[in-house]
């Protein structure tokens, strides 16, 4: 077995040493009717070829986005990686570390992490970030219950424009925790009245811009409308390209920032691994869940990077820990961290640019289709149509037809009555002919 | 020093005059905490029951309750120790004091610990 | 109650005479000073080429950002530059033996990396028609088969995105069991033993639940007595570490899973060292109800510097019901996503919710279904076998100098406390740190707390005998350095890495987290 160093007369030689005839004597503690005598019923091991060539196979069976034309989005982005990112990240030294503990040698994690968090501070105009949630969503969950603690209430509200897997994730982890949740009805105009459910026992509201209809939200109303009832605002994007292009949210009053960082240097991964984006301002600090990465001195004066404010986590704290969070999304932070250094702020503005003017082209294209309306007044990279008949069918056909059409809002919303909704995504790998092709698709299949 | 008495978990109460003490840690509970980097004081005005979370007291390494001595209303907290936490691991009985309580029932403090009875308990742990 | 099993968190700082590097860069050959992005890099600076695109008309409304962004760039060469200096700052399993207890820091091979970047795995969406990926589901389905033939249990939860987030979704299906019963109200109260990782209280405590401690007895285990003395009829379930943290095998678990049973409670079991019992033990045939299986510890994906893991959770019969959404049903040849709750419902089951956007971390489940076919069903006992024999190799060979926690025979890591630098002046933080100096990472230190300055060392499968031998001689040319009083090696350790002992009380007392333009 190629992974496994020892040989049968190492195994001897060791067993001797011990003093031991037979491995299983250091089995003796498992009670002896559950030892399993032979191996399970499952393959037994086999060479690399043929482990490649078993799951190529089933690579396959899938239709990867590059191969079509493809405006799938809805809280993950296809977007052009630099092939240095990749390089980068497969370096040893950063694929093979495990979480910094022995700061001396975990410099090059601890410095990429205080960049990255010095990163998104600025993306999201938030004073402080921490080193990474696993994802959107479960930041998102996390975004809410620190607001439960330093607010010391338990209710969200929840916009009707907020990703529903999100607000799926924030009802579970409030409801199990003994927390309430109010959500608002699907906001496909972005016209809801977030305010006038505000009472005084909110923690805070949740409102997503770009919201997951596409519409850019200004959070300065309700972010006034929660203050004034001593409640916080959290923002939520999961498009962080946006970023380079909108207002960002720290501008316009929210308290705690949360997304999605997987479109800036990771890949569309069926979902995972993503890395989730946490920021908020630093009087709320000490409340802030997960690792930190702080700035420090050596023994010989020299600047150096540790884990800090560790009191906070569960490792000391237990039960009484601001989450149960061990680890963040390192190396997909990194991957973020270095293809935000690749674009710096010039590139990202111009790549955000790219995404909107190809989205608003794929909207004019879309116009013309008979029987299609494009919802949205503002969008940045995604946006709604309504179609005459059910989205779903409308995307099945025109998968057989080779186009990747969008999210059918059925998908997210099963029971919501949207069924005509289909949510339409642009990066900046669309091209003319993609949109061509979708605009024609519809025309054929409509 | 005679009216200083100790908690088992390492609090120590003082009267200052009639029926208000003052709330701190012992030199035995900073020097087993390490460097304090953060404190977090209750509210003026809060009553608090004997035995009852209190504030919170963080080293690098630790994090540790801190529980009323006594029942009595918060009249007075250290904000000193937010802006420099050290103060607690430097002078626990003087400047690194916690907050100040007005005593409920001054008799309260009969049951904890004086000053030989502590010094034993510690040296019991050691 | 006081924890002071920690250790020093401020160096003692060196003389004014410490820099001796020697260098006017400050950097030595090899090793290399970096500074920060921010530092080298320039506004405006970009290192990806995007023409503007042609004049159009925006759909911002008045939402247009206004400020600079403030992110530096770099040109693609300085990039390169600074992140393999920084890389070069990093220990890794690549480095070299990495003994740290509890993370199961194995070998990870490159061919999970190379699979798991198939444009069929790496760029596909998790809302695509599941039409299009049905590839995707069936390795979902065969890494499930795996997991449950490994443990013995009924079903797979996969979207748990790490080993706390299958903590949290194992309790909470405990806690949706529970309140379908009707015994919301009434049932709760989680047992955790001492020894156990801060996560399970910390989970506990997340979901509602109070924390009751059971105390471990002398032997390093627990004692399924003192479990019966603390059930009651207000406890939940019992959140149980097997191997324990200890790197013991509970060897009362059998009749732990008993009484907690008939008291009605459900029995979490912390799948964090199941690399010591692969092919050996089924679990859910000890009695566990939910264990959560750490694919980046024991299936060796990539731990990247703390992330990303994943955490599926294998189910006993009692719980399978309320397992999160999405899952996996197949009909015939095709197999579906159950999305929604209503769906779920209607198949009869009671998910209790959802716990991650989309489906769990998919890029991870190919890394550890790689692993996995590659070492076959023998390959995985075997590798627990020597994980085992390594740990217990160790533990033979430094037994008589080094004093371990706990004299029995253990699992695939072994546990030493610091009684034998009792008066040598060197301590377990110390001695960690000299290991760096002679190119080791260290072991786990302080944890866990139930013995003093507690060194834990995994060793894994993925070391050969000659690279032991040469780990293990170290070891034992540092044991007799410390007895003999050769304390300054130890204190002043670590002497050749990028830095010395790093200030954590100035970090935390003086937090700095983001970099700010010098005043």
């Amino acid at each position: 077995m190629r992974y496994l160093p020892l040989s049968d007369a190492d195994r001897a030689e060791m067993l001797a040493r011990i003093g031991i005839d037979s491995i299983d004597a250091l089995f003796a503690d498992i009670p002896q009717e559950n030892r399993l005598s032979g191996d399970l019923p499952l393959p037994r091991h086999q060479g690399e070829l043929a482990v490649e060539r078993h799951l190529r196979a089933l690579a396959g069976r899938n239709v990867p986005a590059a191969s079509v034309p493809f405006f799938v989005g809805a809280g993950a982005y296809r977007h052009h990686v630099p092939a240095t990112v990749d390089h980068l990240i497969q370096r040893s030294e950063f694929l093979t570390s495990y979480t910094p503990y022995q700061p001396e040698i975990a410099q090059g994690t601890l410095q990429m992490l205080f960049e990255f968090q010095t990163q998104v501070a600025a993306l999201t105009g938030m004073e402080v970030a921490n080193a990474s949630m696993y994802d959107g969503s479960t930041a998102a969950a996390e975004a809410v219950l620190m607001a439960h603690r330093l607010t010391r209430r338990g209710k969200a509200v929840l916009s009707g424009g907020l990703h529903p897997h999100y607000a799926q994730v924030v009802r579970t982890v409030s409801s199990l925790g003994g927390h309430a949740t109010v959500t608002l009805p699907p906001d496909v105009a972005a016209g809801e009245d977030l305010a006038a459910h505000i009472d005084d026992d909110t923690s805070c509201v949740v409102v997503q811009t770009p919201d997951v209809f596409g519409n850019l939200r200004d959070l300065r109303a309700v972010a006034e409308a929660a203050h004034a009832r001593g409640a916080l605002l959290v923002a939520v994007f999961t498009e962080a390209v946006s970023l380079g292009l909108v207002t960002p949210p720290g501008a316009t009053g929210a308290d705690i920032v949360v997304g999605e960082g997987q479109s800036i240097g990771n890949a569309l991964n069926f979902g995972g691994p993503y890395v989730g984006l946490f920021a908020t301002r630093t009087k709320y600090l000490r409340q802030m869940p997960g690792r930190l990465a702080g700035q420090t001195l050596d023994a010989d004066g020299r600047r150096g990077f540790v884990l800090t404010l560790s009191a906070r986590e569960q490792h000391i704290r237990r039960e009484k820990a601001t989450s149960n969070i061990c680890t963040n999304s390192g190396l997909c932070a990194l991957a973020f961290s270095i293809h935000a250094t690749l674009l710096g702020s010039e590139g990202l503005r111009r790549l955000a640019l790219v995404n909107h003017a190809n989205a608003v082209a794929l909207a004019e294209a879309l116009a013309t289709v008979g029987g299609v309306a494009v919802l949205n007044g503002t969008f940045f990279n995604e946006f709604t149509v309504r179609l005459p008949r059910a989205a779903a069918d409308v995307v099945e056909e025109l998968a057989g037809r080779g186009i990747l059409a969008g999210v059918p809002v059925s998908r997210l919303l099963p029971d919501a009555g949207l069924d005509d909704l289909l949510l339409v995504a642009s990066t900046e790998l669309n091209t003319a002919d993609d949109r061509a092709a979708l605009a024609d698709g519809l025309r054929e299949v409509l | 020093m005679t009216d200083i008495r100790y908690t088992k978990d390492h609090e120590y109460i003082r009267i200052d005059d009639g029926a208000v003490a003052t709330v701190g840690i012992s030199d035995h509970a900073q020097s087993a905490l390490g460097d304090v980097v953060f404190v977090e004081l209750p509210e003026i005005g809060r009553v608090l029951k004997a035995g009852e979370e209190a504030a919170v007291v963080e080293s690098v390494k630790a994090a540790s309750e801190i529980f009323a001595p006594a029942s009595g209303k918060v009249v007075a907290i250290n904000t000193a120790l937010e802006e420099n936490p050290a103060i607690v691991n430097e002078d626990p009985f003087g400047n690194g004091w916690f907050f100040k309580i007005e005593l409920a029932d001054a008799g309260e403090l009969a049951q904890l610990l004086d000053e030989a009875a502590y010094t034993d308990y510690i040296r019991d742990l050691a | 109650m006081l924890n002071d099993q920690g250790r020093p968190t401020a160096p003692v700082r060196n003389g004014d005479d410490s820099d001796t590097r020697g260098t006017f860069t400050g950097n030595r050959a090899l090793a290399q000073e970096e500074a920060l992005i921010f530092e080298i890099g320039r506004v405006g600076t970009t290192g990806v080429d995007i023409e503007e695109p042609t004049a159009f008309a925006p759909r911002l409304g008045g939402l247009a950002r206004q400020d600079g962004i403030g992110l530096p760039g770099l040109s693609e060469p300085e990039a390169v530059r600074h992140y393999v200096r920084l890389s070069q700052q990093n220990y890794g399993i690549d480095t070299g033996l990495f003994p740290l207890g509890s993370c199961t820091m194995k070998h990870n091979p490159r061919l999970n990396e190379a699979l798991a970047r198939l444009p069929g795995f790496a760029d596909i969406h998790p809302l695509q028609p599941l039409s299009t990926v049905q590839g995707a589901l069936a390795l979902f389905d065969e890494l499930s088969r795996w997991l449950r033939e490994l443990t013995g249990a009924e079903a797979i939860a996969l979207p748990p995105k790490a080993g706390a987030h299958g903590e949290f979704c194992g309790m909470a299906a405990i806690k949706a069991a529970i309140a379908a019963r009707g015994e919301a109200a009434t049932r709760t109260v989680v047992l955790v033993p001492d020894s156990a990782h801060g996560t399970n209280p910390a989970t506990a405590a997340l979901l509602g639940f109070s924390v009751r401690p059971v105390p471990a007895r002398a032997d390093g285990t627990v004692d399924a007595a003192a479990v019966a003395a603390a059930l009651g009829p207000d406890v939940a379930a019992i959140m149980l570490t097997n191997p324990n943290t200890c790197g013991l095998f509970e060897r009362d678990v059998r009749a732990i899973a008993h009484a907690v049973h008939e008291a009605g409670a459900f029995f979490y079991c912390d799948g964090a060292n199941f690399n010591a019992i692969m092919g050996k033990v089924r679990p859910m045939d000890l009695g566990v109800d939910a264990m959560h299986l750490n694919l980046h510890k024991t299936f060796s994906t990539p731990h990247g510097g703390g992330g990303p893991g994943a955490g599926p959770v294998a189910l006993s019969g009692r719980l399978a019901a309320f397992a999160p959404l999405p899952y996996l049903k197949q009909d015939g040849e095709t197999f579906t996503l159950v999305e929604d709750e209503a769906s779920a419902r209607e198949a009869g089951a009671a998910p209790l919710g959802r716990l991650t956007a989309f489906h769990g971390q998919a890029g991870v489940f190919v890394r550890a279904l790689a692993f996995m076919l590659s070492h076959g069903a023998d390959g995985l006992r075997q590798a627990s076998e020597d994980a085992v024999l390594n740990a217990n190799y160790i533990r033979a060979s430094l037994g008589n100098l080094m004093s371990v926690a706990f004299d029995r025979p253990t699992m695939h890591e072994v546990l030493f406390d610091d009684a034998w630098l009792k008066g040598t002046g060197v301590t377990t933080l110390d001695f960690a740190k000299a290991l760096i100096d002679e190119g080791y990472h260290p072991m786990t230190v302080y944890f866990p707390l139930v013995v003093h300055g507690a060194m834990l060392v995994e060793p894994t499968e993925s070391e050969s005998k000659a690279s032991l031998d040469l780990f293990i001689a170290t070891l034992r040319d540092l044991a007799h350095s410390a007895l003999a009083g050769e304390t300054e090696r130890f204190t002043g350790a670590p002497h050749y890495a990028p830095r010395s002992r790093l200030d954590e009380t100035r970090a935390a007392r003086q937090p700095v987290l983001r970099w700010a333009p010098p005043p």
